[in-house]
């Protein structure tokens, strides 16, 4: 029966700011999860096989996102602000397409307003995450990944083997490798933050 | 210098950086984000951000001294330091950001300007110090040493 890992999770991470692109990279990888990073809206598109004309196919059931891309995505992660497509832009046009709309999308801003945080949330991200982003953030991501790996498997067209696997329901304990042996203290912080000034939106999700 | 001398002043040496408000929280989640698999992450994130705030306050320079100003391009860039500052923990830089920042706001080019002086003077500052810094941790490996995990 297999069991989701780190490994097999593909995040595609976008922003525009190399050092930001730079820090979520060394951030999901620390977790040990594959990493793609683009610094725009339109090349993460391009990136997830999204043809604009394919999209008004509605006789297309929303099926899993795997037969229509050759590499498979678990998580988006993208900056907020962007030159051109916004982070939002990017959001909903994701949510709006019958491929992608599975996959968990998360937003980043170094800016917290209220109005911009539920209007993402509203649009179907998962979390949004305050800038700078910190590795017990990154730890929030795990359990959208598998619970949306678990729901690609329920497709009634996808059945095989591992149709029968029910999602398991991991604690968010983050995975303990030897990198992130001298994290433990701020690894296992989960949520509230004493040092934090700023209040962080969890999104929905219940922890 | 002996090791043990070198990496006491390592400690002392960051431990004044965050005192004084140089650095702050953040240098602290890029250093335990370095390890034996990727032992030069600081450096090169912070060689990139100095790469990128040199563009930027170019950028800046020229923006404000055109006969019109363009405030949205000005606070374009000023958000783009402010973000790129606060990523690696440079506080001082990132608070002289957020002071900038209003005053484009009020499409104050006087003020704009004193903004600018403020954060080149605050980018040198640091960039200085955490040349000095990582100077200090070069010179520990030679001797032979281990880099001290400071915060």
């Amino acid at each position: 029966m297999a069991i989701a890992t780190e490994s097999e999770f593909h995040v595609l991470a976008v922003d525009d700011s190399i050092i930001d692109r730079k820090l979520i990279e060394r951030l999901l990888k620390t977790s040990s999860y594959q990493v793609t990073t683009v610094d725009s809206g339109s090349k993460a598109l391009q990136f997830l096989g999204f043809h604009e004309d394919e999209e008004s196919n509605q006789n297309q059931p929303s099926v899993s996102p795997m037969i229509h891309r050759e590499v498979q995505v678990n998580l988006i992660i993208t900056d907020y602000c962007m030159p051109g497509m916004t982070g939002y832009d990017l959001l909903k046009k994701i949510k709006e397409s019958s491929s992608l709309r599975n996959i968990p999308v998360v937003i980043m801003s170094s800016e917290n307003v209220p109005s911009r945080i539920n209007r993402c949330l509203e649009e179907g991200a998962e979390e949004f995450f305050l800038k700078p982003v910190r590795l017990s953030d990154v730890n929030k991501l795990k359990p959208h990944m598998v619970k949306a790996k678990a729901k690609d498997h329920q497709e009634p067209a996808k059945q095989g083997p591992e149709g029968s696997e029910t999602p398991e329901v991991q604690s968010v304990q983050p995975q303990q490798t030897p990198a992130q042996s001298s994290n433990k203290r701020k690894a296992i912080e989960e949520g509230i933050s004493q040092e934090r000034t700023r209040p962080r939106y969890s999104g929905l999700t219940v922890i | 210098m002996e090791v043990g001398q070198l990496q006491r002043k390592f400690v002392d040496y960051t431990a004044s950086l965050f005192c004084e408000g140089f650095l702050d929280e953040q240098f602290t989640q890029l250093q335990q984000l370095q390890d034996e698999s990727n032992p030069d992450f600081v450096v090169e994130v912070v060689s990139l951000f100095f790469e990128d705030t040199e563009k930027l306050l170019n950028d800046l320079t020229r923006a404000l001294d055109q006969q019109s100003v363009d405030f949205k391009k000005v606070d374009a860039h000023v958000h783009q330091l402010k973000g790129s500052s606060s990523s690696i923990g440079a506080q001082r830089v990132r608070n002289a950001c957020i002071a900038f920042r209003n005053f484009c706001e009020e499409q104050n080019t006087d003020a704009c300007s004193k903004c600018l002086l403020q954060v080149k003077q605050e980018y040198s500052l640091v960039k200085n110090k955490l040349d000095t810094l990582f100077r200090l941790e070069q010179q520990i490996v030679e001797a032979g040493g281990a880099v001290p995990m400071v915060g």
